[in-house]
């Protein structure tokens, strides 16, 4: 098939998002032989997930909750032949309502929320399935070009059963002004962009409580796990 | 017949703010780590090594908001099947470069063994601002003979070997291996297409 259509991931080098100019592999990367590249990771127990790691309107609640629209996510892990994949560490992080991180270097002039953290984490269960509550993320600016802000979305790094099922991606929502300004955004396929934006899931939210997303990931390759 | 593929999820940067969620107590955020930079412990203080480095960029400039983790097999040459944070070896690690003086990334570990018949090496995964996908590595240990045979290595064009080997410093109160990163220039890291 025809490459440009098959491919799905965006090039290392993007100069419309500016630190990729310094920071992409200039020469061509080695081509792993199939013999040396199955290389499997470790899979992860229940011991790793503390009680309220998917709750992240509860794990860092002081003394009310989190301001912002509580939202549900939702999705399987699958390979790339569709088979769903249990135990797989999905770890998240995001701003919170207004769009202002946690993190220590962070300097945009937008409130920081004390019973919100923004982080969480958990694995997928025997369908492949994770579930998680949140407060839905703000946008935020960055500096990248002129009045440049980030459209809404959570950051997601998932760990499957091979070291080609290690993904870092961006969950982002649907009908979203500002794509059409984001290079992080942009620098995947045009035809590919979809598969990065969550699902407006009407029949998953609960009434007068959440608004519910789906967002379903497909790792490189196919499953080679015994554990499978 | 080949089975229909699904398209894969599109890989995105780990953006700058990463370490308040993947290395949280490593930087002294509120929330626990399932990995961290101990990859073996309690090992016999003779079989202990640390591995440090820094990440450069095309202008030869430390990066320090990169993540990397490192994944090894035992002493015997075995991966950790199930992972635990309790255990003694767990093969795997995880740091970011943003709370060492010098910006590095430093783990204690112990030399792994030869995996059907590779020379003894460290998987690399690395994630950054700026880098819009995970990219791919390993290390082997200067001075192993093994490193001669090794088939990964052998198929690498031969001026760039040495972008793959760890090397010993000077440190002389513990054994100490130094794997640089490069992302460009003339000291360009291999990274790999797996
Ligand atoms: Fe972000």
């Amino acid at each position: 098939m025809d490459d440009m259509i098959t491919n799905v991931q965006p090039p290392y080098l993007y100069p419309e998002y500016k630190s990729t100019v310094l920071r992409s592999p200039t020469k061509p990367l080695l081509i792993i032989k199939e013999n040396l590249k199955n290389i499997q990771l470790p899979v992860f127990g229940e011991s790793v997930i503390g009680k309220y790691d998917s709750d992240l309107t509860k794990n860092a609640r002081k003394d009310h909750d989190p301001i912002g629209e509580r939202i549900k996510v939702s999705g399987k892990v699958m390979d790339e032949y569709g088979k769903p994949l249990r135990n797989v560490l999905v770890e998240i992080w995001q701003a919170n309502a207004a769009g202002r991180y946690i993190h220590k270097e962070e300097i945009h002039d937008a409130p920081l929320d004390p019973n919100f953290l923004g982080a969480g984490r958990m694995l997928t269960d025997n369908d492949g399935r994770y579930t998680f509550y949140s407060i839905k993320p703000g946008a935020y600016p960055w500096g990248n070009h002129y009045n440049a802000w980030r459209p809404n979305h959570i950051h997601f790094s998932v760990m499957g059963h091979q070291l080609t099922h290690r993904l870092v991606t961006q969950m982002y929502f649907p009908g979203d002004p500002l794509f059409e300004f984001d290079p992080i955004y942009q620098s995947v396929p045009l035809h590919a962009r979809h598969l990065m934006v969550a699902k407006f899931r009407m029949d998953w939210t609960e009434p007068e409580f959440a608004l519910a997303y789906e967002f379903n990931i497909v790792l490189k390759g196919k499953c080679q796990s015994i554990f499978e | 017949m080949e089975q229909s593929k699904l398209p894969q999820t599109p890989s995105q940067t780990i953006g700058p703010y990463f370490a308040y969620g993947l290395t949280a107590v490593q930087y002294g955020y509120g929330f626990s780590s399932v990995i961290d930079n101990i990859i073996a412990n309690e090992a016999p203080e003779k079989d202990i090594i640390y591995v440090t480095g820094n990440i450069y960029d095309g202008n030869g400039k430390v990066i320090h908001d990169a993540m990397i983790e490192l994944w090894q097999a035992d002493a015997k040459g075995a991966y950790v099947k199930n992972y635990e944070q309790e255990l003694l070896f767990k093969g795997l690690g995880r740091y970011g470069t943003g709370t060492d003086g010098q910006q590095r990334f430093v783990f204690k570990t112990i030399m792994p063994g030869m995996v059907q018949g590779q020379a003894p090496h460290i998987n690399v995964t690395l994630f950054m601002r700026g880098s819009l996908h995970v990219l791919y590595t390993r290390f082997y240990f200067e001075g192993d003979p093994a490193n001669e045979n090794d088939p990964l290595l052998l198929s690498v064009e031969p001026q760039r070997r040495t972008t793959l080997v760890a090397v010993k410093t000077n440190n002389t109160e513990q054994q100490e291996y130094c794997f640089n990163i490069y992302m460009q220039g003339e000291n360009e890291t291999v990274f790999f297409d797996l």
